[in-house]
């Protein structure tokens, strides 16, 4: 850090750019940070520069090393691939552009794997769990079949547009990453996958099934562990209401666990008090 | 066959989620490999639309109408009875999509909303905002989740596809495979395989790709004997943002939705271009095509553009960019139907779209070239439903669908007609393997063909080890640049004989160098440079196949375009009333309109052509002033 605040007065004119990258050999390892000087060039993103060091995979003490394993697709914040800490704060880093990211007053830019995930190497990691967690919450549409039934049914162009936003989930795991309530350890669902069982349970097909839906989020790991410290809309690059989706999704949840209580008195009566 | 087979796909884009949920559906076990978690294919980044003539706009459109502009558009090179088949089937394919719970734009009766693409007068394109392919990606991969859920699917995420294995008479029995975390290599026994790995974008270096569009696994397929057709055409689209990494597009349903396209009437006019008054503007698409105007077909398009900034020196401040125009449409509408694209502008450029026109550049975006298929025609010449050949490749066993097929978009695709082409190919692919795999005697699990695979395993583990021990001086990475600059140079927008044979030497040094590579990194863990390293020899191959398509075919067609070997223009406005004109163009169409086919040879391709089938649609010349 010495050096990085040293070198900072120089940023502005700078021909180059000085990165602090984590390197961990698989999902044990113990890892350091290797330091790379990548030319400047405007218009350039961490991608592009972890690029540049692939071509040149040298540090700044002239050491040849293997070149950064991260994980990154479309390029263009669309695939969910790219999510990392970068200087700290997790977002994409194909679109976090180092202009931007050194405009931010840091001379140096320092790239860390997501920790609420384990380390596949580098900054590559494993985000089965988002995935895992689509499933809890039977997020999908259970059509008949894939032939030809016709036309879906109807919607209004304002429920369209209110899906279409949370639809436009990416999977990235950030909202993840920044919730104080989620661990390595442990299973809490996140706010992702309760936004996604908002979105079929909208959907008029969906509905039919939102039971099933609402009971993937209740239980150990599911929606009553949010501590509401609404991270995860702060962070979000697609700017989804996750708070309004974790609200909504809430009050679905108290409604079933009312009906619960209320069926279970039902049973009760049936089977104690009844009249037979 | 076992009434619950294993069959494996590669892929988990459009075309493999949708083969994979056919082959579930019908009870089967199925394999899906991908490169990266499917919901992160390449597919995902699709902006504009999918087409399917649904007509709800009263405009008289028709299946029949979509598929002579598909053709149209392809310039005659693409296998029409698929084409014809794609067509019929859309309307249905987007009803789907749209019961999946697709969350497409509507009107305010709450009906699906359509827009106007490139090479039709008609509103035929069903879209979500501008992220179309995410939507319908995400709803794929939710049908393949549940069939996941449910024991029918399992997902190899990380895995790469490295080769087919095949018993003794050349039947494909299944796969070799590396898992990308841990670098083990496993083969897989299937039925059948199918192919669904996507474009080759990356062989050009940068492009509107996502970065694992390598085309690999057509690469190494083509190595171990499937054909590759059409490689020479590849589709540059007119509209996209240079960018150091990539080239990002700016989708043509910007244009769609009114976005003009123009540069200043004065060379080297240096005002800002809100400050250029209308009449001192040249849309010079509109211009030169009144009816078709900003919306002629891609490669027209791209030429234009080309030619306005190379030719004429017309760019943008000389350089290589004209303006792409919004500001006229309201931010509101903007925001509806392109927010997607309008964002990825304001992201990367730093500059909002919906106020300042925004500058752009053609730029590698689509291979209608691909593995080659077949298809067996039925009654009304569409893809006789059930029947074991559509899709299949040459090889008895391996599938291919999507963009890694070449056989829907000829010499130019029209816009909004992949992702259509992706789920058809799937719609019909998946229940050809069925098909193929009731036909054998033998299952490719049977105990004999374990030399197969245990031949394979080894051949895969002792390439991998071969390739980590690698300690030459090229860097893998520059050495892909140094390719890419070649391809964008050379194969794409104009095309000379001369430069084209120079490229393809250029592809011969660098395979020579290939191997004297480095492979950078020695671990045993998530080691994806061996894997990287691999991929680039199979670069090379497409690379030479598709500079040595091009170099051999002399003619202009749709993206291909020599100006050494261009038609004169006819003397009148319909080339047809040209009777002369007609003549040189049936003589060129005679010796022409055909398939190229690349057959793998270790000294490099042999190309041949083979003609092609025209049941649905006579060829006519192509116009659209
Ligand atoms: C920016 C952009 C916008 C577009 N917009 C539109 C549009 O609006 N409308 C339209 O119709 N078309 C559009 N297209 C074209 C269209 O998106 C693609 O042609 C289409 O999505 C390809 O789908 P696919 O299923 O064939 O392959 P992909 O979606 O590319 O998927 C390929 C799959 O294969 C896997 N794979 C590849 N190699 C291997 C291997 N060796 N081992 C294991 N897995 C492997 C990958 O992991 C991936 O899952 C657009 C293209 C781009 C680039
Ligand atoms: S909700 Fe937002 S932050 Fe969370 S995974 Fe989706 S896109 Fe990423
Ligand atoms: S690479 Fe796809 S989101 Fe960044």
């Amino acid at each position: 850090m010495d050096t990085a605040t040293a070198q900072a007065p120089a940023i502005t004119g700078t021909k180059h750019v000085k990165f602090r990258i984590w390197r961990q050999e698989g999902p044990d390892g113990q890892g350091h940070f290797d330091e790379f000087r990548v030319p400047y060039r405007p218009g350039a993103n961490v991608i592009s520069c972890l690029m540049e060091i692939q071509r040149n995979p040298v540090t700044i003490d002239g050491k040849q090393v293997a070149p950064i394993i991260w994980d990154a697709a479309c390029l263009e914040e669309v695939c969910g691939s790219c999510a990392m800490n970068i200087n700290g704060r997790v977002r994409m880093a194909c679109s976090a552009l180092i202009d931007k990211v050194i405009g931010e007053g840091e001379a140096i830019i320092t790239l860390e794997p997501m920790k609420k995930f384990p380390v596949t190497r580098d900054l590559a990691v494993d985000r089965s769990r988002m995935f895992e967690a689509l499933k809890r919450v039977k997020g999908w549409i259970p059509v008949d079949g894939t032939h030809n039934l016709g036309p879906g049914p109807r919607q209004s162009p304002k429920e369209q547009s209110t899906m279409y936003v949370l639809s436009t989930c990416i999977t990235c795991g950030s909202c993840v990453e920044a919730c104080p309530q989620v661990t390595l350890e442990n299973n809490f669902i996140g706010a992702a996958a309760i936004s996604q069982a908002r979105l079929f349970n909208m959907n008029p097909t969906g509905r039919m099934n939102s039971e099933e839906r609402v009971r993937g989020i209740m239980g150990p790991g599911g929606i009553q562990d949010c501590g509401k410290a609404q991270n995860c809309v702060k962070v979000c690059p697609k700017e989804i209401p996750l708070t309004t989706s974790i609200a909504v999704m809430n009050r679905e949840v108290t409604k079933q666990v009312v009906k619960d209580i209320f069926f279970s008195m039902g049973d009760d009566n049936q089977s104690t008090g009844g009249p037979g | 066959m076992a009434a619950a087979a294993r069959f494996t796909v590669v892929g988990g884009g459009l075309a493999g989620l949708m083969t994979t949920i056919k082959l579930a559906e019908a009870g089967h076990q199925v394999d899906i490999l991908s490169l990266v978690p499917v919901k992160r294919s390449h597919s995902v980044c699709a902006q504009g639309g999918i087409n399917g003539a649904v007509n709800t706009k009263g405009e008289g459109d028709h299946p029949d109408i979509h598929v002579k502009d598909t053709l149209r558009g392809g310039d005659f090179l693409a296998e029409q009875v698929s084409v014809k088949g794609m067509c019929y089937a859309a309307p249905g394919i987007i009803y789907l999509l749209d019961r999946m719970g697709v969350t497409f734009n509507r009107t305010p009766e709450g009906l699906l909303d359509f827009r106007r693409f490139g090479g039709t007068l008609h509103h035929r394109t069903a879209f979500a905002g501008a992220t179309t392919g995410q939507q319908l990606l995400y709803a794929l991969d939710e049908q393949v989740r549940r069939w996941e859920a449910e024991g029918r699917v399992t997902k190899y995420e990380y895995w790469e596809w490295l080769g087919m294995v095949k018993d003794g008479s050349g039947r494909c029995i299944g796969s070799a495979a590396m898992d990308l975390r841990t670098n083990e290599i496993r083969t897989l026994p299937a039925e059948a395989v199918c192919l669904a790995t996507g474009g080759p974008g990356i062989v050009f270096g940068r492009s509107t790709n996502s970065i694992i569009n390598t085309g690999t696994a057509a690469g190494r397929a083509f190595m171990e004997g499937a054909l590759y057709a059409n490689g020479e055409f590849i589709q540059v689209h007119p509209t996209s943002i240079p960018g150091e990494d990539k080239l990002r597009l700016m989708s043509e349903s910007v244009r769609g939705e009114g976005g003009r396209v123009w540069v200043p009437k004065t060379k080297g006019d240096t005002r800002p271009p809100q400050a250029i008054p209308e009449s001192e503007r040249w849309y010079f698409l509109e211009e030169r095509y009144p009816k078709y105007k900003n919306l002629v077909p891609r490669d027209v398009a791209t030429r234009e553009i080309f030619q306005v900034c190379r030719e004429m020196g017309m760019g943008l401040g000389g350089q290589d960019a004209v303006y792409l125009d919004v500001t006229h449409i309201p931010a509101k509408t903007l925001d509806a139907k392109l927010k997607g694209v309008m964002e990825i502008y304001e992201k990367f450029v730093g500059d909002d779209p919906r106020n300042v026109p925004m500058k752009i550049f053609p730029g590698m975006h689509y291979s209608m070239g691909g593995l080659y298929v077949n298809f067996e025609r039925g009654p009304n010449d569409e893809p006789l439903a059930g029947s074991p050949v559509n899709q299949s490749t040459n090889i008895p066993g391996l599938y291919a669908a999507g963009e890694a097929d070449y056989a829907y978009h000829g010499a130019n695709r029209l816009g909004a007609n992949s992702l259509l082409s992706c789920i058809y190919g799937g719609m019909i692919g998946g229940p050809a393997m069925v098909a193929f795999a009731k036909n054998q005697a033998k299952s490719a699990a049977d105990a004999d063909n374990q030399k197969y695979f245990a031949e394979a395993k080894k051949f895969w583990e002792e390439r991998f080890s071969g390739i980590k021990a690698m300690q030459g001086k090229e860097n893998p990475f520059q050495l892909a640049k140094e390719l890419g600059d070649v391809m964008t140079e050379n194969c794409t927008v104009v095309r000379y004989n001369d430069r084209l044979k120079k490229a393809v030497e250029r592809i011969r040094e660098f395979k020579d160098r290939w191997k004297n590579v480095n492979a950078l990194d020695t671990s045993t863990v998530a080691n994806r440079h061996i894997s990287y390293v691999n991929q680039l020899w199979n670069m090379f191959e497409l690379a030479e196949v598709i500079a040595k398509s091009a170099l051999l075919r002399d003619e202009c067609r749709g993206a291909h375009y020599k100006p050494d070997f261009k038609l004169p223009e006819p003397k009148s406005k319909d080339p047809r009333e040209d009777a002369e004109w007609m003549e040189k163009w049936r003589e060129r169409n005679e010796k022409w309109a055909k398939l190229s086919i690349a057959k793998h040879n270790p000294e490099g391709p042999d190309i041949s052509y083979e003609d092609l089938p025209t049941p649905v649609l006579e060829p006519e010349p192509r116009w659209y002033a």
